[in-house]
Formats: C-alpha cells, sequence, structure tokens
C-alpha cells in the first residue's frame, strides 16, 4: 500500500458522521506500553531497537486487524511523507522527526495504528468519528490483549504499565477528543472553554497546525493522570462530565450568535465565502480559518435552524463532483475534505512532488475554488 | 584552667596552632584574647547556635538526593541527573531504584495518586492479580462513595468484604 492511496480522501474519523459530530469531530484513545526484559528506548542501543521493532512489527502484522494492514518504517521515509503521516495524526511528531529504527502500523482504514519505538516501545492508538469513547476503549482493549497474549509487557503492581516518562505511568492511557469551537471564540468566550479545562486538569493543544496554536478552531483535549484511575473511569467522566459541559457552552454561544448577532454570523460566513470563492493564493492557516466558519454555518443550519443569506447562498452550491450529497449544497464532508486535503504535505503528496510555498497556496486556492464555484 | 598570659582568670578560649608542622596551644581568658585581637562573641543565643548547627548537618532530602545523584542503575546505567535533563527514564527498574525522589513527582503529576488501579496483563500471577483488584475495588468504593452512589458503594464492600476473605 502507497500513502497515495489514502491521501487523496479524508479519513474515517474525520468524514463528519458519529455522535455530537458538529462539535465533537473525533474520539481518540492511546496507549503507552513497554516490552518487559528491555531498557526504555533513551538506553537502548540501535540494535537493541531494530530487535525491539521487529519482534513488535511481527506481533502487530499477524493480528487479525482486517485485510488492510500496512507498515511504514518512519526512519527510512522521505520528509514529505513523515509530514503526511503527522498531518493525518497517524504519528505524532516526535515519531516523525525522532531518532533510530522506528515504524507504525496501520489497520483498520486507519482507525488503529502502532507507533513502534516511539518515547515508548510501543503505543497504539484508536480513532473514531465522533463522540465515541467507549467505542474507542473497547476497541483498543481488545487489541491490546491481543498484543499482550504474544509478549510480555513492563508491568509492576505498584505502579502499572511502566512508561519512560512518569507522567504516562500506570494506565499509559490518552483519552483525547477533538473539538470545534468556532462560536465560543467568535463570541470573546473561548476563555471559559479553557478555564474549565484547567479546572478539570485537562491538557488542550491545537488540532491542527504546530504547537498549541488551535488553527480553524479546532482544539484536542486530553486527560493527564493516568496513575490511580480506571480506564473506564477516565471515559466515563469524559462522556458525562466534560464533553457535555464543553458542547454545552459552544452550543449557548451558537444560540447567542442565533439570538442577538446573527448579522455578525452572517458577516462572518459571506467574507468566508468571498475570500475562499476568489483568492488566487491562499495559506494552510487561512483557509483554516475561512473554512471554520463555512462549517459553523453549515452546522447551525443543520442543527439549530439557523438561517441567513450566507447561509443561504452555501445551499445553493452544488458542491463538487465527488461529492455523494452534492444535491444538498455544499455539506460537511465537502468542508472536512477541503481542510484536511489543503494540508501542506496532503497538497504536494496528492500533487506528485514537494512545492514551495506559493506554489502551495496557488494550488490550495484553486483546489477551493474548483470546490466552491463548481 | 587559668589564662596563660594574665595568670588570673579562667580560660575559656582554647586555641590550637599547627605551624611548620609544629603544634602549639593556648589557653586564655575573655579579656586576654581581646587584647590580643582575637575575636570572639562571648555569647551565642541558642537558637543562633542550633540553626548554625543544623546548616551544616545536610537535610534527609539533601542526603537522599546526594545519595540518589551518585546512584547509578545496575541495569541501565541511568542517573537522576540524566533524568532530570532528558524527562524520561532508562528502565523500569528505575520506578523503585530513585522511588523516593521520583514519588513527588509522581504524585504531583497524577493528582495526588501513587499506586495503580486499572487494568492488569491477563498473565499477571494470581495473587498479584487478586491484590490488584483489590486495589481497583477500594478505588471504585471511594469513588462510589464521593459520586453519593450509595447502592453502587454497598455493592462494591460487599465485593472487597469477599475477596478479602
Amino acid at each position: 500500500m502507497k500513502l497515495t492511496d489514502i491521501s487523496s480522501d479524508i479519513n474515517e474519523w474525520f468524514d463528519g458522521s458519529g455522535p455530537l459530530a458538529d462539535i465533537v469531530i473525533s474520539s481518540r484513545i492511546r496507549l503507552a506500553r513497554n516490552l518487559a526484559g528491555y531498557k526504555f528506548l533513551i538506553r537502548c542501543s540501535v540494535a537493541e531497537k531494530s530487535e525491539i521493532l521487529k519482534k513488535l512489527k511481527s506481533v502487530l502484522m499477524s493480528l487479525e486487524l482486517g485485510d488492510k494492514i500496512f507498515y511504514i518504517s518512519v526512519d527510512k521515509a522521505a520528509a514529505l511523507d513523515k509530514h503526511f503521516l503527522v498531518e493525518r495524526h497517524l504519528i505524532s511528531r516526535h515519531h516523525a522527526f525522532g531518532k533510530g529504527p522506528r515504524g507504525v502500523v496501520i489497520a483498520q482504514r486507519e482507525s488503529f495504528t502502532a507507533m513502534i519505538n516511539e518515547e515508548d516501545h510501543l503505543r497504539i492508538q484508536v480513532l473514531k468519528a465522533g463522540c465515541q469513547l467507549s467505542g474507542c476503549l473497547e476497541q483498543i482493549n481488545r487489541i491490546d490483549d491481543m498484543i499482550e497474549q504474544k509478549l510480555d509487557y513492563a508491568f509492576s503492581p505498584r505502579y502499572g504499565y511502566l512508561t519512560a516518562c512518569p507522567t504516562n505511568l500506570g494506565t499509559g492511557i490518552r483519552v483525547s477528543v477533538m473539538l470545534h469551537l468556532p462560536a465560543l471564540k467568535m463570541i470573546g468566550q473561548i476563555g471559559k472553554f479553557f478555564k474549565a479545562t484547567r479546572d478539570m486538569n485537562l491538557a488542550v493543544r491545537g488540532l491542527f497546525g504546530e504547537g498549541t496554536e488551535a488553527a480553524g478552531d479546532f482544539y484536542q483535549l486530553s486527560n493527564q493522570v493516568t496513575l490511580g484511575i480506571l480506564e473506564a473511569d477516565i471515559v466515563r467522566q469524559f462522556e458525562n462530565t466534560i464533553i457535555p459541559e464543553i458542547v454545552e457552552y459552544e452550543n449557548a454561544a451558537r444560540n447567542q450568535l442565533l439570538a442577538s448577532q446573527i448579522d455578525v454570523l452572517d458577516d462572518k460566513i459571506s467574507r468566508a465565502m468571498a475570500l475562499l470563492k476568489n483568492a488566487q493564493l491562499i495559506s494552510s492557516q487561512e483557509a483554516l480559518f475561512l473554512l471554520s466558519h463555512l462549517r459553523l454555518g453549515i452546522n447551525m443550519h443543520e442543527h439549530l435552524g439557523a438561517t441567513t443569506p450566507a447561509i443561504e447562498r452555501l445551499y445553493t452550491l452544488v458542491g463538487p463532483a465527488d461529492d455523494a450529497e452534492r444535491s444538498g449544497g455544499l455539506s460537511i464532508t465537502t468542508i472536512n475534505r477541503l481542510f484536511m486535503l489543503t494540508l501542506p504535505a496532503h497538497l504536494q503528496l496528492n500533487y506528485g512532488r514537494p512545492l514551495d510555498t506559493t506554489h502551495r497556496d496557488a494550488l490550495r486556492a484553486k483546489i477551493i475554488r474548483s470546490a466552491l464555484n463548481s | 584552667m587559668q589564662c596563660q598570659i594574665c595568670n588570673k582568670s579562667e580560660a575559656t578560649i582554647h586555641l590550637t596552632e599547627i605551624a611548620d608542622g609544629v603544634r602549639t596551644e593556648m589557653h586564655i581568658c575573655e579579656h586576654c584574647a581581646a587584647e590580643q585581637g582575637i575575636a570572639v562573641k562571648s555569647q551565642m543565643p541558642i537558637n543562633e547556635l542550633l540553626s548554625s548547627l543544623l546548616a551544616s548537618q545536610p537535610s534527609d532530602e539533601q542526603m537522599l538526593g546526594a545519595m540518589d545523584k551518585e546512584l547509578s542503575c545496575p541495569q541501565c546505567g541511568f542517573t537522576l541527573e540524566q533524568f532530570r535533563k532528558e524527562a524520561v527514564l532508562g528502565c523500569g527498574y528505575d520506578y523503585e531504584l530513585f522511588e523516593k525522589s521520583l514519588l513527588p513527582l509522581i504524585e504531583k503529576a497524577h493528582n495526588g495518586q501513587t499506586s495503580h488501579c486499572g487494568k492488569i496483563p491477563s498473565k499477571t500471577p494470581t495473587d498479584t492479580k487478586k491484590q490488584i483488584e483489590l486495589l481497583n475495588l477500594r478505588q471504585q468504593l471511594d469513588s462510589a462513595v464521593q459520586a453519593e452512589d450509595y447502592e453502587l458503594a454497598a455493592k462494591l464492600r460487599d465485593k472487597i468484604m469477599k475477596r478479602g476473605k
């Protein structure tokens, strides 16, 4: 399997489906594990890392994870491929640009990935569209059990699963949800979200772009405590308390826009449309920022019945020829596809060769124009 | 003992000097010491004395730090100094070896928690498994009580009693 086989479309967890998908884009759970009898990676020689990689790769490739399971040798991958894997959330930046023998196993239409020799020997993750954390936990536990049947994990009765960094100790679990919070940002209340996350001891970072920057109003929210708490309890906290609270904030902000700031919403969507339909050069950051407003417009129309002249214009668009929902105007799937396919590495991989920034900006603008003007 | 200079007052200052390998001792009174230009504080308050004594003795934490600083893991060769630099450990045994130094950090990172409750590898020996399961149940009981779910708490308490037998 080649990366270009998947680069021309969005992955399953970003297809706009799943519960609460207008706000909760996707759910993700990852487990950090190390093999018993081996040092942690920082103290491993290249030969030892190769041995771990070989062992884990062979176990993972032998699992019954469906027919489309493939392996990428990250240390040997081209720079563009590494950027693509990071953009696609299949590997971490740390894994892409780390050192030594390392790889990634991808299966189940990108909903399962296993990074070998990242910070820990093994990091497995399951991603699902919308709010589906319980489903993620069930699936990842099943795969973790299958792996554990074939090898021994480093485990201590006192500290649980032993991880290279004490911050992952115990369950080794990281539960995350990707959220789209444009209305909170628009009405100037995103601080409320940050305060809530601080109070609940959660980590926040941007979903796209580098570092903590939340391009396109996409945020990733994760637990920080991994020791002394049951995996199921962390998931329950997210499902019963954290997600409902944040969703309520964003919905209240959307309702406020609808009730008293409809002109602001209409203006934002109109401006976004005008720029996206006409720009000849557009940066990745600007595209994410503007597409975020279109996504908000469509979701507010579909979930809250919002109608403004700009939203009506969105529905007169027929959508691109390859959009299955083209008859209903611009769909969330189309917007999501534009979000992902116009990211720098996606653009270049689909174009067939590396491009400089100006050429990327021109190509991005062209793809967006053709999707919105067709 | 009388002052070696005035031969009158009691000698309260005892000086030992070693020059060119020759050791000489001097026993003098405070008055003569002052005249000789030897500065002596006649009385040191007790609290000052204690604190100066304590300052010369390393605290438990300093001793531990110093001890751990010199420790190097027999399995991976890692030291605490390297952990401070890299923020990751060298092997699973480091958790045991550097436990006292790591524990405050673990506690801080995990909201005061210092022991695992949650998934256990299925290959774990039965006795160990039982112990961890009991820990898990106690943890669940605490959560149930905190959430005021007394029905669940009662069920969990019964389970704990049964397993504890």
